[in-house]
């Protein structure tokens, strides 16, 4: 009994221990990838670029449009975790960061006291950006940013995941090697363009945050396209953010011109973008080179996997060719089944019989990723709700889907969307009033939900 | 006066065509520019959303997309001896309201008028003497040339994504195209709609009789299309709903598709809604434009806006009524024939024949507001004017613009409009009808004109303006000869019944049915200061920094639908404010 206590005692000691050195022991923090100068200085524009491919932008603009003020919530399954405010305000921003400091934000994800910080910020991605990356976002950020002395809600979680040092010992396990390697060698064709893109896609893009799955600890399952499950889909705010990489998905069967047009102007031949994504593009993807674009295209392209996916959802429903489907919607039998119906009567006056809508301004349903998610959130959400496409430089139009939600019930959204998810050779699971429910009841709780159209 | 806001350097009054398009090509000169629009903001979604703009009863009958005559109407007499009256009842014309103006509720045709419609008096003098010209006729050039005009139609057509078959492109004739057009410089955007069974039908029968039937160009996208704003359009569908109603879509060419989401986007423009300018305000001398006074709604009060550059972009006839309101140009009376604001309002003489046919399914309910075949044959350059006794001419046409419920089924006249005959009627008739149209010129005449009704008020407590109009032998005997030519068409499509609607000897004005909204002139463009109110480029003679967009600068009405020539206006005249005007203020002319 009494060594039992002992041992107690030895293993309370033990975590105590741990604690404390988690807490107190001083981080190790990732060196530069390159030694520049103290006197190098970024090019006219540089930093302000490296911002834009960062999209630090998106997630760190105040609530006021002020940029990088901070204090809009991101969505975590732990809580909402408040953005910081990113400019060079000495006392409520970052104004008295030193180059080390900022560094070990991007890098490591410790703040100037020392301080863990939640993943929300992507610094797992981030630590793959090349030191002149860095020095030109330091530049930007404290030379070239308007200070704002907004004052940002504390992130507080609830209880364990409030205890700081817990993501430090999460970072032992999620993080990997900082830096990038070039991942073509010359004697691969386009290998500079294509490691470009590959810099791109991996680090400041932090395209993987989203699109590559997490295992049970919430760490990305890979950060290169070493890793076999890098960028083959993953969740963002309840929607299936897209496999990017399986035969059949959408940069493996778009060409690179429109791939690149899509992130250019968030709307291509086949699609529009729509959910988290349409932040990327309005406020970073919009903005970036011809040639980055392309690279990124180029890319995407290269990482194909040779096989489909499989469909892990459970095949319930059985999946209608394009033919069939366009001679169901055209004899306009009354007997129809619902679901079809449905869609005439809401949906084919822009995305038309054949599913195949207008190029650039109605998307394409057939092979469409949002339509045929694994998890049908974001099909079921834009039936509800509509969608905006952001309005771009070369595409202003703000063009705007009007929801539906106000006279379709959970039932009727659930037969269209099973209906869409299995019409022109789709083949997704199929959608239940419940989900259908449980989707509507999830938006008017999120802070940015508008619950059903007023109109 | 309560409130004096910051000087901008350019203030455009109305948010609709010229308003947008002013305001697009001025930002470009990096210019201050607020545009004051009275009515609402309107956009595709929410406002124009399926399948709520889908009600004939709200939108076509109720006039939801309309102004409300209690906000803004005119009053109307037929002749000089007449009391006017106020238009308390929407009929004859719509005026549109809010944001995107009356682009939002047209059905989108857009037309060139022919080279000889721009100097029709100097035409006519040419080829029979000025003698052919009645002596109450007062008809005018325009003082601006098709051949000048023609780069502004294009660029207003592609930016409108207007679909439709070029018939001569640089003087090159193209089979299919209207043969009797002005040579254009290129062809349209977009190809034509798809045809219906009735503009078939009438096209099949032009042609056995030897005439020229060519799709008529309208902006109802056929394709998906970009314009240079990068704007965009989507297919038509053809619900059939686009007159009177907001395209649910984004078929229809439009500010709200065409212009707005790329000119919001410029840091140096700004607009506000629920701000109905009340006059503008004139610098001592009366030579200058200080800016405008508005209504502004939200806040109660009335505000001065200080502007260098004022532009009338308002509907034709408010923009004659605010320049009546604001001493811009001597007003017009009819005893002397002098003065020049309120001058030469003309309308539109239209008819047509309807068909019945038993054995024909014509699927009304497939339409699109510019789906049809048109001829010139009977154009204005087509006509002997001093063999037939008329100056004029008409377009004549047949398409299904739409199949709605309660306006749209044609019953043969005798039918009666309620009961159980009437459902008979329906029963037997719905699905069996089409009409061949007549879309006539309408000439400017002395006792025709707009002035300050001397009894009636608004709610603003301003004048009401007066429209003086009434038909005239001349546009009748136009419209007869009309008549005479399409009925012989229809005859030879063989239907089961057939009734003529065209204005006889004697017709007078009827406010009450709706006619056309194409009102036109009261401040007519021109060469001579004396017959006009604006120089060719659209600025007043007398006050110069102010420019008068729109229709109301047509001197007498061409035989088309006005939009063509409304757009390429104000293309032309934002080119001379851009180019000209801008760097060294003054008379252009």
């Amino acid at each position: 009994m009494i060594k039992l206590l002992r041992i107690l005692a030895a293993l309370a000691l033990i975590g105590v221990v741990v604690v404390l050195l988690l807490i107190f022991l001083p981080h190790h923090l990732t060196e530069p990838q390159e030694d520049l100068a103290a006197d190098w200085t970024p090019e006219e524009g540089q930093g302000e670029y490296a911002m834009i491919l960062g999209d630090c932008a998106g997630c760190h603009i105040g609530a006021d449009g002020t940029p990088f003020a901070g204090g809009q919530p991101i969505d975590s399954p732990l809580g909402p975790i408040y953005a910081s405010n990113i400019t060079p305000d000495p006392e409520h921003g970052i104004g008295e960061f030193s180059l080390d400091d900022f560094r070990a934000v991007m890098y490591d994800g410790v703040d100037e006291e020392g301080h863990d910080l939640y993943p929300a910020m992507p610094y797992a991605n981030y630590r793959k950006l090349s030191e002149r990356d860095i020095r030109g976002l330091y530049h930007y950020f404290m030379e070239e940013v308007e200070p704002s002395s907004n004052e940002v809600t504390e992130t507080s979680l609830m209880f364990p995941f409030n205890m700081r040092f817990g993501i430090r010992m999460w970072k032992w396990v999620a993080l990997s090697d900082p830096g990038f390697e070039p991942p073509f060698g010359d004697e691969v064709e386009n290998a500079e363009m294509l490691n470009r893109g590959a810099y791109l896609v991996e680090g400041p893009g932090h395209c993987g945050a989203c699109h590559t799955p997490r295992n049970l600890i919430f760490a990305q399952k890979g950060f290169t396209a070493e890793d076999s499950e890098f960028l083959t889909g993953g969740v963002i705010d309840g929607w299936t953010a897209p496999d990017l990489r399986q035969e059949g998905t959408q940069p493996q069967d778009w060409d690179q011109v429109e791939m690149a047009r899509f992130l250019a102007t968030g709307r291509n031949a086949h699609a529009g973008v729509s959910g988290e994504m349409e932040l990327v593009v309005q406020y970073s993807t919009q903005y970036w080179t011809e040639n980055d674009l392309l690279a990124t295209a180029a890319y995407l392209d290269e990482i194909g996997h040779d096989v489909a996916r499989e469909s892990d959802a459970e095949d319930d429903v059985p999946s209608l060719s394009e033919e069939e489907t366009v001679t169901l919607l055209g004899d306009a039998d009354p007997e129809m089944a619902l679901g079809p119906r449905l869609y005439l009567d809401n949906c084919n006056a822009c995305h038309f019989s054949d599913g195949r809508g207008a190029a650039n301004v109605f998307p394409q349903l057939a092979g469409n990723a949002t339509v045929t998610a694994p998890v049908p959130r974001g099909l079921v959400q834009t039936i509800l709700e509509g969608a905006e496409l952001p309005s771009t430089e070369a595409y202003p139009y703000k063009l705007r889907m009007p929801g539906f939600g106000w006279r379709l019930s959970d039932e009727e959204v659930a037969e269209l969307a099973t209906f869409v998810r299995n019409a022109w050779g789709n083949d997704a699971g199929a959608v239940t009033a419940a989900d259908v429910a449980g989707i509507r009841s999830a938006i008017e709780d999120s802070p940015e939900g508008h619950g059903e159209a007023a109109d | 006066m309560a409130r004096q806001d910051p000087k901008k350097d350019v203030v455009i009054v109305g948010l609709g065509w010229t308003g947008s398009i002013l305001g697009m090509e001025l930002s470009k000169e990096g210019v201050e520019i607020l545009a004051l629009e009275r009515g609402e903001d309107r956009k595709t979604v929410p406002d124009f959303a399926y399948p709520n703009m889908i009600d004939e009863l709200k939108y076509g009958i109720r006039y939801g997309t309309m102004q409300k005559p209690k906000n803004s109407t005119v009053t109307i007499r037929r002749t000089l001896d007449e009391t006017a009256l106020p238009y308390r009842h929407l009929g004859s014309f719509l005026p549109g309201d809010g944001v995107g103006g009356a682009g939002v509720h047209w059905n989108g045709h857009t037309w060139r008028p022919m080279e000889n419609e721009f100097r029709l008096r100097s035409y006519v003098e040419e080829n029979w003497g000025a003698e052919i010209i009645p002596e109450d006729m007062q008809i005018q050039d325009w003082g601006v040339t098709y051949e000048e005009l023609e780069p502004h139609f294009d660029r207003f057509e592609w930016m409108a994504g207007i679909s439709g078959q070029a018939g001569n492109v640089n003087g090159e004739m193209i089979e299919g195209g209207n043969p009797f057009e002005a040579p254009r410089s290129r062809g349209y955007p977009l190809p034509p709609l798809q045809q219906t069974a009735d503009a078939e039908m009438f096209a099949e029968a032009a042609r056995a009789m030897g005439l020229h039937p060519f799709p008529r160009p309208g902006a109802n996208a056929s394709e998906a299309y970009r314009n240079e704003y990068g704007m965009q359009l989507g297919p038509c569908n053809f619900c059939g709903f686009c007159e009177r109603y907001g395209c649910i879509n984004y078929s229809k060419g439009s500010p709200q598709t065409c212009v707005l989401d790329a000119l919001k986007r410029k840091p140096n423009f700004q607009y506000k809604t629920n701000s109905e300018v009340l006059r503008v305000t004139l610098a001592d001398d009366g030579k200058t434009a200080t800016g405008v006074i508005y209504w502004d709604e939200e806040a109660g009060e009335e505000v001065f806006q200080p502007a260098d550059i004022v532009i009338l972009g308002a509907y034709s006839l408010h923009n004659v009524h605010l320049m009546l309101l604001s001493g811009i140009g001597q007003p017009y009376d009819p005893a002397t024939g002098e003065g020049v604001t309120g001058r030469n309002y003309a309308y539109q003489m239209n008819g047509g024949t309807s068909m019945f046919f038993k054995d024909v399914d014509f699927n009304p309910f497939i339409g699109s507001g510019t789906v049809g075949m048109s001829i010139d044959d009977y154009a204005i350059n087509q006509i002997d004017f001093g063999a037939e006794g008329f100056i004029g001419g008409s377009y004549i046409t047949a398409g299904r613009a739409n199949g709605q419920p309660i306006r749209g089924i044609a019953l043969p006249s005798g039918t009666p409009g309620w009961g159980a005959e009437w459902k008979q009627g329906i029963g037997e008739w719905y699905g069996h009808s089409m009409s061949i149209g007549s879309h006539g010129s309408n000439m400017s005449y002395r006792d025709v004109y707009l002035d300050l009704d001397p009894t009636y008020t608004d709610k603003h407590g301003r004048p009401m303006m007066r429209m003086t109009f009434n038909w005239k032998d001349n546009d009748i005997r136009m419209t007869q000869f009309m008549k005479s030519k399409i009925e012989p068409v229809a005859e030879s499509m063989n239907p089961d019944l057939m009734q003529s609607s065209y204005k006889g000897d004697g017709a007078m004005y009827d406010v009450r049915p709706y006619q056309t909204t194409h009102n036109v002139g009261g401040a007519p463009m021109g060469a001579d200061p004396s017959t006009s109110a604006i120089n060719r480029y659209l600025q007043s003679w007398d006050v110069h920094n102010v420019f008068v967009m729109g229709a109301s600068a047509f001197p007498q009405n061409i035989q088309y639908n006005p939009t063509g020539a409304v757009g390429a206006l104000a293309y032309w005249a934002a080119e001379a404010i851009r180019k000209d005007y801008m760097p060294n203020p003054r008379p252009l002319v």
